[in-house]
């Protein structure tokens, strides 16, 4: 690999991993000089490495200049050094010297703990997202901006109000965290963790930004959060499993579901034949181990409805399913896509005029897949109110691709 | 917005329908929350068993049922959010359990810190 792919590449995989175990060293309160000391060894690799060229080993390069980064930074910051000595007592041997331990249990350990600290019920859902993509996922501040669809600033402001909130709050990233918690307590650590990573993949899934590849990656590294969770026997729960599958299913569609031109192809209209058949039974296989527990979280109602969309053919069997499904997932936690998504299940299943009388008592006339659903109801039982319900849609809908899947179906009618 | 109690009153299904039939109802009736669910509108609810239910009297006896003098009995009961008692009254009529003659849907305002009960 060329120095200027290999950089950006290291950046990617190796930034989080230093700053992780440096952050579990120091303590979360101290998170910004963990980014910074890793941010200097990147800066280090791009001057030495344009002159010298690149070692024999870029990983063990990196990983000891951050060592020796960190112990410069110790040795010439008493304060610190005398505040990080008092708290990591246990782990400093009698030379007084603090091991820097990148070995990859380390590692792992660390971006598990991370993961847990970072999302805390103290901190914003929006600001969780954010720093894990920074700390967790190495995402630069651009990268994060972009996804949100919002400038450098937002995100520089919405991050230290974060580490501002962690600091005060001094979340702990000690293994008792998670090692010595009770079931009772890692299952409710655990509910916010997987919040996160939930709207972290449907960041990348739903997101209008155009970047293909960076809304792919979201929904990757999403993907790989839960499988740090799955690898720890810990925080290998049913739920995580659930969640994972439905990962998996959604991510099989992904190619599938936009053309060249990036408009949306509706599931209906979508070529089963490019949806990614590896992920849909890695999928079922999560899916099948998430059964064992005793509990059905909205993962496994949202995963089991995934995987029986994997199903192309429209028998009654499927929608009838699908509807008991979207029956459940409401009463544990009601939002606006479920609604319209179940009234649509209900029109497959218990037919159009029942679905019709049910989708009027919505309430969600802000919303233009509310009027596209309507559209769909009416459509060769009342094409009048058809039409006049896809032009509602039309006028709603923000952007193009949306309006012009719309105008397709006004045509048609 | 408040909250209301609809409380289911009819016969034990076990007792006068078939398999087929109980299983027709299920989903009737969970087509019917799952109505009020996606109106952001229910909050809680629960079916209850007709087997190996008890009564408790006054005098501490304990009977199986049968648990009053009418055969419909309380066969669950669901909480929803209304606006009013006639909004929660509507929700009510939509249960399918009123397709049995003599059976009834009991609409009740749920008391909270409101220092009368």
């Amino acid at each position: 690999m060329e120095q200027q792919q290999l950089i950006p590449h290291l950046f990617r995989t190796e930034f989080r991993k230093i700053t992780a175990v440096l952050c579990k060293t120091f303590g979360i309160e101290h998170l910004e000089i963990a980014e910074d000391l890793a941010s200097e060894t990147f800066l280090s690799a791009l001057e030495t490495w344009t002159y010298r060229g690149i070692p024999e080993n870029p990983v063990a390069w990196l990983y000891t200049v951050a060592k020796n980064k960190t112990r410069n930074y110790i040795s010439r910051n008493q304060v610190f050094t005398e505040k990080i000595i008092h708290q990591i007592k246990h782990d400093v041997t009698e030379s007084e010297e603090i091991a820097i331990d990148l070995s990859d249990k380390n590692i792992t350990d660390s971006q598990l703990q991370m993961l847990f600290a970072i999302c805390h019920p103290s901190i914003s859902a929006e600001a969780q997202i954010g720093l894990s993509l920074r700390i967790l996922c190495g995402f630069g501040i651009d990268e994060i901006a972009n996804a949100f669809l919002t400038n450098k600033e937002t995100i520089n402001k919405r991050l230290s109000r974060a580490k501002e909130k962690l600091r005060l709050e001094k979340v702990k990233i000690e293994p008792i965290d998670i090692e010595f918690a009770g079931d009772e307590e890692i299952n409710q650590r655990l509910e916010t963790v997987l919040t996160t990573l939930y709207l972290l993949f449907s960041e990348g899934y739903y997101s209008e930004c155009r970047d293909t590849v960076l809304r792919e990656d979201l929904c990757q590294e999403a993907m790989r959060l839960t499988e740090i969770l799955m690898e720890n026997q810990l925080t290998n729960r049913p739920t995580v499993n659930a969640l994972y599958a439905l990962m998996c299913f959604h991510s099989s569609r992904f190619d599938a579901r936009k053309d060249e031109t990036g408009e949306i192809i509706l599931y209906h209209d979508q070529d089963e034949t490019r949806w990614n058949y590896e992920l849909i039974t890695k999928g079922a296989y999560y899916l099948n181990l998430a059964s064992k527990g005793n509990r059905i979280s909205k993962y496994h109602l949202e995963a089991s409805i995934a995987y029986w969309h994997t199903h192309k053919a429209d028998t009654s069997e499927k929608w009838e399913t699908i509807l008991q499904l979207y029956n459940r997932l409401l009463q544990i936690e009601y939002s606006p896509f479920a609604a319209l998504n179940r009234t649509y299940a209900l029109s497959k299943a218990n037919g159009k005029q029942i679905a019709i009388v049910e989708a009027e008592k919505l309430n969600l006339t802000e919303n233009h897949f509310y009027f596209t659903l309507l559209g769909e109801l009416y459509t060769n039982i009342d094409d009048k109110k058809a039409k006049q319900n896809y032009e509602r849609a039309f006028a709603l809908a923000k952007t193009l691709p949306e309006k012009q899947t719309i105008q397709k179906k006004i045509d048609k009618l | 917005m408040e909250e209301f109690a609809l409380i289911m009153r009819h016969e034990d299904g076990q007792k006068i329908a078939s398999p087929e039939q109980i299983q027709a109802w299920m989903k009737q009736t969970m087509d019917w929350i799952g109505g009020i669910a996606a109106q952001n509108k229910f909050s809680s609810g629960t079916g209850l068993r007709f087997d190996d239910a008890r009564v408790v009297k006054s005098n501490k006896t304990v009977t199986n049922g049968p648990f009053g003098e009418i055969k419909e009995t309380i066969g669950g009961f669901i909480v929803v959010k209304a606006d009013s008692i006639d909004e929660a009254v509507e929700f009510a009529k939509g249960c399918p359990v009123l397709q049995g003659e003599g059976n009834t849907m009991e609409v009740r305002r749920i008391a909270k810190g409101d220092n009368v009960h």
